[in-house]
């Protein structure tokens, strides 16, 4: 193994429960890293602080999506109903705009559904199922009950000794560095 | 609130309240108990089950091919009743959904806890309702080949749907919820799938897993993201589950007919819809339990929940058995007055006080802690209730429709052998769809049980 590391490589240490992940991601937030992430078998209360995320900005893509959804049925229901073939039903006028709310609704609401699990698979990078990290034997414990940090080695502060040394330092345990095999 | 049994400790709790889950889980005990149902080897029971529930399967997938060789004569439908068992099946089944939707979504807004335990098979119950509902009114339509009609497509005729009928809304509000109710299932089982995959020993499970758990790392980049979709995903299916139903009734309450034509008929259906679907959860969830011994998980204390939310829904529906009794006189409508006498009175008397009995009287059991917290008066009264609410639909369609303005149209609507074939089918289908589902996926959320775990708060053990 030399010191040069490749670009793909994840460091990865597990932590004792959800109090010491906790504890760590803040460290590791304070001492500068930016490329790492903070496993766990359930999303912990208070994690995005600890890690210095941002708010996901998923609501607004939500949101538009289904205003388009929204507008896009309306349009289509007075286009078809009003302009391209006009048909006198029950009497009704052609624009008949308190007819068109229930399926206006529903394809916003549609356009909003579809877009949250798009836009969450999207924002997380899924499907990915290859990942380095899968590369750990004991990482894939993350599902059950364990707790791990990983840092990418494309972090501009990683380093392969000083970060192992800082992981052992804030309480890390089983460190290793996976990589594409 | 009290507890089950002592046989829990209270340690690490910050409240008095009893805790969500028993038998001191830990994350690992969790992952093990809930996925060794999957993994062990498939039981006798399971298959007997299978065998039973996929004859009724396929006979109902055979009475379909009949009725569309030979049209929908072969049901009791004709003038005056034109809508038959069909139509009162397909509310029956999408009525029962609404619990599921309620449960994944309005509870989780409402931070109820305790939802976790049953989120799960409620969701694939509404999954599966749902197709059942479908199935309906598309078999219905007596012409199936031209069924995509239904949608806006363009074609050379110019032809679109009729964007001012209820029919057409309908279509768009049960496949749009049929679509959500999907996508909610699915986004919450990518974490369990993840822990199926971790664990997996076959080489066909690991690759079919692998897949469909699309790699999820549980990071809490993902996490963020994640969780922000399930509440976006929830905070959507609210006013959708409330709008479904609603949209179903205004089949019925935007014609002109005596005994549908009502302004009460949303919120009614809405809360009958929401009555039904708890009793169906209960039913399963009381089979499951049994059966997979999931007695931690799934305590008294969440059927005492359930049983008060149906006790709420069924008087709310009993409030609105007498209220249209009271409009029809207060309209000072003959033909309002009529119908529902007839109703009560008339030639399909007895289907309306098997309604009244299975869905006023029988929710009444709920009242006493003795009984709502015994299994079997659970059992038998969340059947009743079911059996209660089919009725319900079968009087709403059948009794309004076989008299309404003149006399010399009324008739006396019967079924035919395949209108009851198709209905136990559809249970059948039902109940093979959520066979399935109970052997090859995690019938109860282990993410989100771990999370509601004493040890998942990052402060457990440490005192304030």
């Amino acid at each position: 193994m030399s010191n040069q590391v490749s670009k793909t490589e994840l460091m990865i240490a597990e932590f004792e429960g959800p109090a010491a992940l906790i504890k760590a991601a803040e460290k590791i937030r304070d001492a500068g890293y930016m490329s790492f992430d903070c496993h766990s078998p359930f999303p912990i209360h208070g994690m995005d602080k600890a890690m210095g995320l941002k708010r996901s900005p998923l609501g607004w893509i939500v949101g538009m999506m289904a205003i388009v959804g929204g507008s896009g049925a309306f349009l289509l229901q007075w286009w078809t109903s009003a302009v391209n073939y006009p048909l006198i039903v029950a009497g009704k006028p052609f624009f008949s705009f308190q007819a068109y709310v229930p399926v206006t609704f529903g394809l916003a609401v549609l356009f909003g559904a579809v877009s949250a699990v798009l836009g969450m698979l999207i924002l997380n990078k899924l499907p990915r199922p290859f990942h380095p990290a899968f590369n750990s034997s004991n990482f894939i414990k993350f599902s059950t009950d364990g707790f791990f940090v990983s840092i990418e080695a494309s972090d501009p502060k990683f380093d392969k000794t000083e970060s192992h040394e800082f992981l052992r330092s804030i309480g890390g345990r089983n460190i290793e560095t996976v990589g594409n095999h | 609130m009290r507890s089950e049994s002592g046989t829990y400790n209270q340690i690490g709790l910050h409240s008095q309240e009893t805790p969500l889950i028993t038998g001191n889980q830990t994350f690992a005990s969790v992952t093990d108990a809930i996925s060794e149902i999957i993994e062990r080897k498939t039981p006798r029971l399971w298959y007997l089950a299978i065998a039973f529930s996929s004859s009724l399967m396929i006979m109902f997938f055979v009475l379909i091919g009949y009725l569309i060789w030979e049209g929908i004569g072969i049901w009791g439908i004709n003038v005056p009743v034109g809508w038959g068992w069909a139509i009162v099946n397909f509310v029956f089944w999408v009525g029962i959904g609404h619990a599921g939707t309620l449960i994944s979504a309005i509870l989780f807004l409402l931070r109820q806890r305790w939802r976790t335990s049953i989120n799960r098979f409620a969701e694939a119950m509404t999954l599966f309702a749902v197709i059942c509902a479908m199935i309906f009114p598309a078999i219905h339509v007596g012409r199936i080949w031209v069924a995509y009609w239904m949608f806006p497509l363009p074609n050379q005729m110019d032809m679109w749907p009729n964007f001012r009928s209820p029919l057409i809304w309908d279509v768009f509000a049960v496949s749009t919820y049929f679509t959500v109710s999907l996508l909610f299932w699915y986004v919450g089982l990518i974490p369990d799938l993840a822990t199926l995959r971790d664990r997996a020993k076959s080489r066909l499970r690991k690759i079919l897993l692998g897949i469909f758990s699309l790699g999820w790392r549980g990071g809490n980049r993902q996490w963020k993201h994640y969780e922000l979709a399930y509440l976006l995903l929830a905070g959507l299916s609210t006013p959708l589950v409330l709008s479904v139903h609603s949209v179903v009734s205004t089949d019925f309450a935007t014609s002109v007919l005596p005994g549908w034509h009502t302004t009460i008929f949303p919120p009614y259906f809405v809360a009958g819809a929401i009555f039904s679907g708890f009793a169906m959860v209960m039913t399963l969830s009381i089979i499951a339990r049994k059966v997979f011994k999931l007695e931690d998980f799934i305590t008294i204390g969440h059927f005492e929940k359930m049983s008060k939310i149906m006790l709420l829904t069924g008087m709310m529906v009993g409030y609105a058995y007498s209220i249209e009794f009271f409009m029809a006189w207060y309209s000072g409508n003959d033909y309002e007055a009529f119908a529902f006498l007839n109703r009560a009175f008339g030639p399909y008397a007895w289907a309306y006080w098997i309604m009244i009995t299975c869905n006023v009287v029988v929710p009444q059991v709920f009242w006493f802690r003795k009984l709502r917290t015994s299994i079997p008066v659970l059992f038998v009264s969340s059947i009743l209730i079911n059996v209660g609410m089919w009725f319900e639909r079968f009087v709403i369609v059948v009794s309004s429709l076989s008299r309404d303005f003149l006399p010399s149209s009324w008739g006396y609507y019967t079924p035919t052998i395949y209108d009851v074939g198709i209905f136990v089918g559809s249970f059948g289908l039902f109940l093979t769809l959520f066979l399935l589902f109970v052997r090859f996926l995690p019938i109860i959320a282990v993410s989100e049980i771990k999370g509601v775990l004493p040890q998942a708060d990052p402060h457990y053990g440490k005192e304030h």
